[in-house]
């Protein structure tokens, strides 16, 4: 893949190396994506749940306490007021 | 010899059999080899991964070792990236363990259709990451404030600055927020589907800057480009703000169907 106008690309885009990727960015994928079975080993949702929240000084996860300074990414509304 | 379990990582249609090649010699979870189980067309990559650390207790304590999460998260991540380059994949959560591989195919045999109807849809689909971030005048120590005159009290400066410092993170906030409606606007020329993470924080969040956006969207390979290519453009002229993209990811964030209606629909 190259850098499609000619910018420095803000990341690696080659796929393969997977030392270059955030652990952050991997876990965020990890931790809360993929199909979730019932294996035989059953770690609920809640036990991973757990799991961020023993790792909280690593990947916080307050954002249900503390949303982000704003809601930006709300679904777009067309009837606010634009400033 | 210990005893072991079958570490799952991935589903995907495997149907003119080339799929073992790409995970020969590449060392999964505890270094084991993968391989795949399979039922008709679709396989599981699977690999064994010793009992004793994957039980429920054990397994449960070592998630909140950073070191072994890392281990396990990048075999996981590698072994699903193997897979990736070939076909499309529907990644399995960290830690799906089954007692044996007969087990991992009655699971496939039992939700076969389900996957196979989840696998379509993402054919020709990459998950890329947008992180969007502000970076506070704390972070870079942009001389917000010019080193007020001389004439002012100490406490005067003091608050002049704190006044200016404060006025300069609003418009970083402000540019954030153009930034992220561009990238919406980009996404909606570009992706079908859309997820929100957290926004990073703490000691794994590599800076600069604080991370205010963490969305994955879902988007057709002959998109890919072009996606990358608006979403980079839209910090363009705006200096308090950085975007990042990562990927092309495997559809981790969207291996299962939304829940609420694609974005496509929320387009005006």
């Amino acid at each position: 893949m190259r850098a499609a106008d000619g910018r420095p690309p803000a990341v690696a885009q080659e796929p393969l190396p997977d030392r270059q990727i955030a652990l952050i960015d991997l876990l965020d994928r990890l931790l809360s994506g993929g199909v979730v079975l019932t294996g035989d080993v059953v770690l609920s949702i809640a036990d991973i749940d757990l799991v961020r929240i023993s790792l909280r000084a690593l990947i916080v996860s307050i954002s249900e306490q503390m949303p982000a300074p704003w809601s930006a990414t709300a679904p777009p509304v067309r009837d606010g007021h634009d400033g | 010899m210990t005893a072991t379990m079958s570490y799952a990582y991935a589903v995907a249609r495997d149907d003119d059999d080339t799929l073992a090649r790409a995970l020969s010699g590449l060392p999964g979870v505890a270094d084991a080899p993968v391989h795949l189980v399979r039922q008709g067309e679709m396989v599981v990559a699977v690999s064994p991964v010793p009992e004793q650390d994957f039980q429920e207790s054990a397994l449960r304590a070592h998630l909140e070792d950073l070191e072994w999460l890392e281990s396990v998260a990048r075999a996981h991540h590698r072994v699903i990236g193997a897979l990736a380059e070939r076909t499309t994949v529907l990644p399995l959560r960290l830690a799906t363990v089954y007692l044996d591989d007969e087990r991992v195919r009655q699971m496939l045999d039992a939700r076969q259709e389900a996957f196979a109807g989840r696998l379509s849809e993402l054919t020709a689909h990459t998950e890329w990451g947008v992180k969007i971030y502000v970076e506070t005048p704390a972070a870079t120590e942009r001389p917000a404030a010019p080193p007020a005159a001389a004439d002012l009290s100490p406490g005067r400066a003091y608050l002049s600055h704190r006044r200016a410092q404060r006025h300069a993170r609003e418009d970083a906030y402000r540019e954030a927020e153009e930034v992220a409606r561009r990238v919406e606007d980009a996404a909606r020329h570009h992706a079908v589907d859309r997820v929100q993470h957290r926004a990073q924080q703490g000691e794994l969040a590599r800076g600069p800057g604080e991370n205010v956006i963490n969305d994955a969207y879902l988007v057709p390979v002959g998109h890919a480009e072009g996606f990358r290519a608006d979403v980079l453009r839209a910090a363009e002229g705006l200096t308090g703000v950085r975007v990042e993209v990562t990927g092309p990811w495997a559809p981790y964030s969207f291996a299962t169907p939304p829940e609420t209606e694609p974005m496509k629909r929320a387009a005006p």
